[in-house]
């Protein structure tokens, strides 16, 4: 009696576990990936990476989600139900630029999921493109920046009538998790050293914590060189040489400020790929520039910044082949330099570029 | 002016009886001397810093740690060989040390002088935090509110982009600087940002005086004003309350994620930018690294009564100290602004123009720019040059 009873407790525990893995994410050998069109140019980027996509066999299955905040119960922003569901089950996602609107009442949609998923690492790999000219050559580096805490925690107060401070956060639990995915990441991709980046001269306590969180997670990784620079020194030899840069780590202003300096020696927004990683698996890549609604609709825009980011997804996934692919051509495209799009310097649409890079995928094969 | 003096000499010699007592009354006295001068420099008056014993001034010289002695060194050697009337008065600031003795007597003798030179100070971060910044307690205490940095493309050293020529002007005393930090919860650490109305207001002002004063046509503020909306919002706000009252000069204003991103694309769009203290220390040092380093740039910090010339990144060169390697360029050229500030302006312009045709005429580089000299070759240079030009000098 018990052992039949045990038995049958046993095959539905054992067959809701296999079970389980089918329904979310494999069904045909498929993955599913919850797509973010966006505002503005948006939705034709993001059409013209599904289009690469498909001229690629890359095995995603796009589900598209609108995240326009809603009130919930209890009067708190928040997005959608249905998108959250989705990504809860593929918890991969891509997403296109979304407008803050000013004066909506509602806080920056950026804001909104990486609170709501705990995306607490922005990581931005910046490498140069050949084809796209700029005063830096040989950039190859990642900058893996805090994304939850530091000096963006929004608490502010006013003081006296004329005095403002503003409290910077740094926690032992966020800055050993930001460190452990910088070298796990530097592990996984075979780079050789990570820099931790900080201020702890002036503020001792706040970046000497956060130093030493990264101290002791280095302990566990010899095979990676672990170095430690000020962020004045960093920004100095960065404009100079960029080259002697490698994977850096760093809490989340100074990350702001250099994945953007860093994206400028790439060549920009336009061009570069970014992806927030977030507790429980789940990973947003996404484009980081704006939605530029003065060409939206006209078929001018770069979908380069999406592409790269949905190249760093698929790698991510592990589909390696399939994003190496991709990014070949891609850059290959840019090299030849006969079909560009405007901000990259020539006078195609968007949609040739598009094609132009299918045909490359489908001659790579 | 006299009274000022006799009260100092009096509290010299009753200082060591009395200790710490007579000491306060000076410096009361002391304020409201200084405050009488404050007055006078707010209306535009401008008294020169006082030169006493025969037209000669009194400098305050703080040798610091790393490149700095060697550097500052060689400065003395070119004041003496040009017979600049400036008399240094060293005081050396042990930075391994935990008490705050000899960077309070820095102070007092900056106090005294009215004008530094310095090299940088090195703030061991593995000591406690109470131990604070050296170089952060003498900008503080001196209320050194702007510090003030000159950006421009020098045509004898190569570097990706041209024709760069940018002034930025950085709050220097408050923002992130300001050393309150607590740790609440254990794991947890909250430092304290400060914006202060007043402050903001005085260095927009600093730096919209000094845009017309340079005929400079735009002001540009960075900030992070959609993140940090009160703090960052009230230095925006102070800056555009000062732009109002200089219609002839354009003020713009510019986040600082995309001013690094320009910089590195198109450094020519920029003007004069002033900032609050982190994004200063940011920008500063992206700048220097686009005119070729950090040996190339002199930086000032100006207060109302007191001023500080250094290099203007600020860096102690721990790797090449005492190696005869170091770029003299910085450091000359603060030398320079300092005998601006002095109004020895014959003197100040030889010893630029000197280091200038070294630079890009002889083109005699240090190794930090591409080059193969050593430093000495370099001030030795200089020095040759100097007697050419200048009529009085004394032996080589």
């Amino acid at each position: 009696m018990a052992g039949s009873a045990w038995r049958s407790m046993l095959t539905q525990v054992v067959g809701g576990a296999i079970r389980r893995p089918a329904l979310s994410s494999f069904s045909r050998g498929m993955q599913t990936v919850t797509l973010i069109p966006g505002d503005g140019i948006g939705p034709e980027i993001s059409t013209a990476v599904m289009k690469i996509f498909e001229a690629a066999k890359a095995p995603i299955r796009w589900e598209e989600r609108n995240v326009m905040a809603i009130k919930g119960p209890g009067g708190r922003w928040m997005i959608p139900p249905d998108a959250k569901e989705s990504m809860d089950r593929s918890k991969i996602g891509l997403k296109g630029p979304l407008k803050t609107p000013i004066a909506a009442g509602h806080p920056s949609m950026n804001l909104l999921l990486r609170k709501t998923f705990d995306l607490y690492a922005n990581v931005r790999p910046c490498v140069s493109i050949e084809g796209y000219k700029t005063p830096y050559t040989d950039v190859d580096l990642v900058t893996i920046r805090e994304n939850t805490e530091g000096e963006y925690s929004g608490i502010e107060h006013v003081i006296v009538d004329g005095v403002v401070q503003s409290i910077k956060l740094i926690t032992e639990e966020a800055s050993r998790r930001i460190a452990e995915y910088a070298f796990e990441y530097a592990r996984n991709n075979q780079r050789n050293s990570v820099t931790a980046i900080h201020k702890a001269n002036i503020m001792r306590m706040s970046d000497g914590l956060f130093l030493r969180k990264c101290r002791e997670v280095a302990e566990n990784y010899k095979d990676i060189k672990f170095t430690e620079m000020y962020l004045d020194t960093v920004c100095l030899n960065m404009v100079q040489d960029p080259t002697q840069f490698d994977v850096l780590v760093m809490p989340n202003l100074y990350g702001d400020i250099l994945s953007d300096l860093c994206a400028g020696l790439i060549g920009g927004l336009g061009v570069t790929p970014s992806g927030n990683i977030g507790a429980n698996g789940v990973a947003i890549f996404e484009s980081v520039h704006g939605t530029a609604p003065d060409i939206a609709g006209l078929d001018f825009a770069n979908p380069t910044a999406l592409l790269l980011s949905a190249v760093m997804m698929l790698r991510h996934m592990g589909l390696h082949d399939c994003g190496n692919k991709i990014q070949t051509a891609c850059f290959d495209t840019i090299k030849d330099k006969k079909v560009l799009t405007k901000d990259l310097g020539g006078n195609s649409k968007c949609s040739e570029f598009t094609a132009e890079i299918c045909r490359r995928i489908q001659d790579l094969d | 002016m006299a009274a000022y003096g006799a009260v100092l000499s009096v509290s010299k010699i009753i200082h060591p009886f009395w200790g710490g007592r007579l000491g306060n009354t000076v410096k009361v006295f002391g304020t409201t001397l200084t405050s009488r001068r404050n007055k006078t420099l707010l209306t535009r008056e401008n008294i020169p810093p006082p030169a006493k014993y025969g037209g000669r001034h009194t400098v305050t010289l703080i040798p610091g740690d790393g490149i700095g002695p060697e550097l500052l060194s060689h400065v003395r050697e070119v004041f003496r060989f040009s017979c600049v009337p400036v008399d240094f008065e060293v005081v050396h600031v042990n930075s391994a040390l935990e008490t705050e003795d000899d960077i309070n007597n820095a102070i007092t003798a900056i106090r005294r002088n009215g004008v530094a030179l310095k090299g940088n100070i090195e703030t061991k971060h593995t000591m406690s935090p109470s131990v604070k910044s050296r170089n952060n307690l003498l900008r503080t205490s001196l209320d050194l509110y702007a510090n003030v940095m000159h950006c421009q493309s020098l045509p004898g050293v190569q570097t990706r982009h041209k024709n760069i020529d940018i002034m930025i002007i950085r709050e220097n005393t408050e923002g992130e600087y300001s050393n309150l930090e607590h740790e609440s919860v254990s794991g947890v650490v909250e430092s304290l940002k400060i914006i202060t109305r007043n402050n903001s207001l005085r260095v927009a002002d600093y730096a919209f005086r000094l845009a017309r004063e340079k005929g400079r046509r735009r002001v540009t503020a960075v900030h992070k004003a959609n993140i940090m909306k009160l703090g960052d919002g009230l230095f925006l706000q102070c800056c555009r309350e000062v732009a109002s009252g200089y219609p002839d000069i354009t003020f713009d204003s510019m986040i600082v994620d995309n001013t690094t991103m320009q910089l590195v694309s198109k450094p020519q769009q920029f003007d004069v930018m002033v900032m609050p203290n982190l994004y200063g220390n940011v920008v500063s040092n992206v700048c220097a690294g686009l005119v070729g380093g950090p040996g190339l740039v002199p930086g000032a910090n100006y207060g109302h009564v007191y001023a500080v010339f250094e290099t203007a990144t600020r860096n102690t060169g721990k790797s090449i100290a005492d190696k005869n390697i170091a770029n003299p360029t910085a450091m000359l050229l603060a030398s320079c602004m300092m005998l601006d500030h002095l109004k020895l302006y014959d003197y100040a312009s030889l010893i630029r123009n000197a280091v200038l045709t070294t630079m890009n005429e002889t083109r005699l580089h240090t190794a930090d720019i591409g080059g193969q000299g050593t430093t000495s070759e370099v001030v030795q240079s200089i020095m040759r040059i100097i007697q050419s030009k200048g009529q009085l000098t004394s032996e080589l």
